[in-house]
């Protein structure tokens, strides 16, 4: 069994990039099961989906250091989550900066030493400018999908089936942005 | 059959669905919330409504039951005590359409006041509970729980939790039962609880309890897994699927009936094994009937397991000493990622004006409650819903008696209004109450995600409704002379208008209008920018907690893709730094609730 972690701000797109991970996993066969935890998410609190799947799932909720692929849409929502990794796990990490309230309103700093302590705690790190790559598509809302694409390079999972899932699961008037959003983060290197 | 990834709410609302319920009524709350708003997608074939309350929600449940139709009612936990009178009484009445009532507990409190288990709710009450433990129990214990209701003549609870309701698993789905006929014939004895009728109805109700107790051993959902080993848990909910991570070469008693307890099954999975460890969240409801009934076995609980919080993988193997849970990284180092007030959120200008003007504010619950946090630090209390007017009446009465005053306001959203302040507001007038009650209308219930409420003018199924007017309720109706609309980026208005109300010796009334921010679908606003020049870095604007202000090269900084150009920084800006980056443009400020209600422009 595997577990994958989707952390973020709320209004990222999170639980949108999770479910579309968990449709391609149901499609490739396994067991999934996913949690989220949304309470007041829209209100600019943090966010985080989490994803099971393999032969058999019970529990659907991470726990410490059990956890193969962390995808963070921010620094340092990735940073929060990285006790969940285990010793082989992988972390992608939009390299991007949303201030939390406490840090824009001046009462706390924002962490300088980010990479080296995702570095650190992780097996793989890839940090990857999916926002700005996003904005290059002319929609800085694919970001979700760009990171996806970079976790599906990861996995054992085929390409076709990700892009099978995409198409049917976005509207058609998205499908093309999503489908080169989805290629950029999958080839990036 | 097709299987699909639901959550557990929407598996809940396919169970209503499949089951051949007609009637499904809920107030909002976090995690009950998408139980209703998944029912509104089968709405051909349910009639579906949001109540004020949780209470009255609950009784037009109750109603539709008297005709035979099948009703579902939900709500959060906390939700419960408010219904919990007709609760209680609809135990007494049975059930003639089957009738299940669905609590979402939040072990953890994600978002909630508190933790409380309402298993214990269903026992005192002395109607069943069950418990789903992913999706596909949660849908199939609807239709149970409705077959459950009808057989033996009584409500069904289904408790679920967060994990339960906000997570996803497959489900198979069914088709749906064809609902019985409606037919009312006045039957005084099934729904009159004067109290000669009731007493024999608790005679009815402890036999019936019997009855059920007896059925729970051979409820197919309540079940053993035979184990490899001489240890055995017993496990519902949630827990289950996390126990089953932890234990898994043991015995299992999987329990989604915990009252009435299976007795017999749990004597027969006594005998398999010689220690047994219980799994559940919250409080120890299957313990101590296990205790109870085999007071010879070891049994672990809540002597190791904990009562506060959410019984995972983790907290399991934490309190056997399994499993060092320190984490490697410290995350108090790091900054927390609060939710805070919106860009453009209406209700900034009112609490940035009573932070100023230092008022002890006796809160609500809504999104307004983060008013509480800093920078703006404008409430003081919270109890429950509706409970801002009456606290403040009693603090108000409590000073004034000890001789002292201090200056003091109710803050309150419309929702909320609707719920349970008109009660708290007639009992300001008459015990002569003096304070001034803010209503901060926003023209939806936004914390839980948006839904209709008796002031939208739309209803859970889409169509148009009448709209509450409050200020015209609060003045015509109630009769409290001093009612004023504002609106909510007005902030010099706000300001006036408190420092008038705050003094004066009668009740008040001020609604601050403006429709929530996230109600407008678009995105790109013209924004406000800061004029480097003119901005001395006072801080005023920092201070609103704004999370489109932040500051660069120590000057204000507007994000503009934050921004949605509400100008309430640019009036409280005392150095007229900041300003619309192009007065030509549209700016939220611009938009008004009549535009909204035609769709925005």
């Amino acid at each position: 069994m595997k577990t994958i972690i989707i952390a973020g701000v709320g209004g990222q797109g999170v639980l949108t990039a999770s479910n579309l991970i968990s449709d391609v996993l149901l499609e490739a066969g396994y067991s999934v099961k996913k949690s989220e935890v949304h309470g007041m998410s829209q209100r600019g609190g943090d966010v985080i989906a989490t994803i099971k799947f393999g032969k058999e799932v019970f529990s659907p909720l991470p726990s410490i250091n059990k956890t193969d692929y962390i995808l963070a849409f921010e620094k340092l929502e990735g940073l929060r989550n990285i006790n969940f990794l285990n010793e082989k796990g992988k972390m992608i990490v939009n390299d991007f900066i949303w201030e939390p309230l406490p840090v824009a309103s001046g009462y706390e700093k924002y962490p300088e030493d980010i990479r080296e302590n995702l570095e650190k705690f992780s097996d793989e790190l890839v940090m990857i400018p999916a926002t700005d790559l996003a904005e290059e598509l002319g929609n800085v809302k694919v970001t979700n999908v760009v990171l996806v694409g970079v976790l599906a390079s990861k996995m054992e999972i085929e390409k076709e089936l990700w892009l099978k899932v995409i198409t049917e699961k976005v509207p058609p008037k998205f499908k093309d942005l999503n489908i080169s959003a989805f290629e950029k983060g999958y080839k990036y290197k | 059959m097709k299987k699909e990834l639901l959550s557990g709410n929407e598996a809940i609302a396919r169970g209503a669905y499949e089951a051949g319920v007609t009637f499904a009524s809920a107030y909002p709350g976090t995690p009950s919330t998408e139980i209703l708003e998944n029912v509104v997608k089968y709405k051909k074939d349910i009639y579906c409504q949001w109540g004020s309350n949780e209470k009255t929600a609950f009784e037009e449940a109750m109603g539709a039951t008297f005709t035979g139709a099948r009703a579902i009612v939900a709500m959060k936990h906390v939700g419960l005590n408010v219904a919990a009178d007709p609760f209680f009484s609809s135990s007494y009445l049975g059930a003639k359409g089957g009738f299940v009532i669905i609590s979402a507990d939040d072990p953890g409190m994600h978002s909630s006041q508190n933790e409380q288990d309402n298993r214990n709710y269903a026992i005192a009450a002395k109607m069943p509970v069950l418990e789903p433990s992913d999706s596909q129990e949660a849908k199939d214990l609807v239709i149970e729980g409705i077959k459950i209701s009808e057989r033996f003549d009584t409500p069904v609870m289904l408790r679920s939790t967060t994990r339960i309701s906000h997570s996803r698993s497959a489900v198979e789905t069914g088709d749906r039962e064809t609902p019985p006929e409606v037919n009312y014939e006045k039957d005084f004895g099934r729904t009159m609880l004067l109290p000669a009728i009731a007493r024999g109805k608790h005679i009815k109700v402890e036999a019936r309890q019997k009855k059920i107790k007896e059925f729970s051993s051979d409820f197919k959902y309540n079940y053993i897994i035979e184990g490899k080993t001489k240890v055995g848990v017993i496990a519902s909910g949630i827990a289950f699927q996390n126990g089953r991570e932890v234990f898994k070469d043991d015995w299992f008693l999987k329990v989604s009936m915990p009252y009435p307890f299976p007795e017999k099954l749990f004597l027969k999975f006594a005998e398999k094994v010689d220690k047994i460890y219980i799994l559940e969240e919250n409080d120890p409801v299957m313990e101590n009937f296990a205790r109870r009934l085999a007071p010879e076995k070891e049994i672990i609980g809540k002597d190791v397991f904990p009562l506060c919080g959410e019984m995972n993988e983790d907290a399991i193997l934490a309190a056997l000493g399994k499993k060092d849970i320190t984490p490697q990284f410290d995350l108090s180092s790091i900054p927390k990622r609060p939710p805070s007030l919106c860009p453009g959120c209406p209700h900034t200008a009112t609490f940035h004006n009573l932070n100023l003007q230092k008022v002890t504010v006796t809160g609500d619950i809504g999104c307004y409650t983060l008013g509480a946090l800093p920078p703006l630090n404008a409430m003081d209390t919270t109890i429950d819903m509706g409970a801002s007017i009456t606290a403040l009446l009693g603090m108000e009465k409590a000073m004034e008696k000890g001789g002292k005053k201090i200056k003091q306001a109710a803050v309150i959203g419309d929702s909320t209004f609707f719920h349970s302040g008109i009660t708290g507001l007639m009992d300001i007038i008459y015990n002569k109450g003096k304070s001034t009650v803010i209503i901060l209308d926003n023209s939806i219930t936004a914390m839980t995600g948006h839904q209709e409420n008796p002031g939208t003018g739309k209803t859970l199924m889409g169509e148009d409704a009448p709209v509450i007017d409050i200020a015209k309720l609060v003045k015509d109706g109630l009769g409290i002379t001093h009612t004023y609309e504002i609106d909510g980026y007005d902030v010099k208005g706000i300001r006036a208008l408190l420092r008038e109300e705050l003094k004066r010796d009668e009740p008040s009334v001020i609604v601050v209008k403006r429709p929530c921010a996230l109600l407008f679908k678009r995105a790109n606003w013209s924004p406000t920018v800061v004029d480097p020049d003119k901005c001395t870095k006072c801080n005023m604007c920092l201070r609103l907690g704004c999370p489109a202000i932040t500051s660069k090269n120590d000057k204000a900084f507007i994000v503009s893709s934050l921004c949605t150009g509400c100008s309430v920084c640019i009036q409280v800006c005392p150095h007229d730094a900041m300003h619309f980056e192009n007065e030509d443009e549209m700016h939220i400020r611009d938009t008004n609730l009549a535009d909204f209600l035609k769709g925005g422009k």
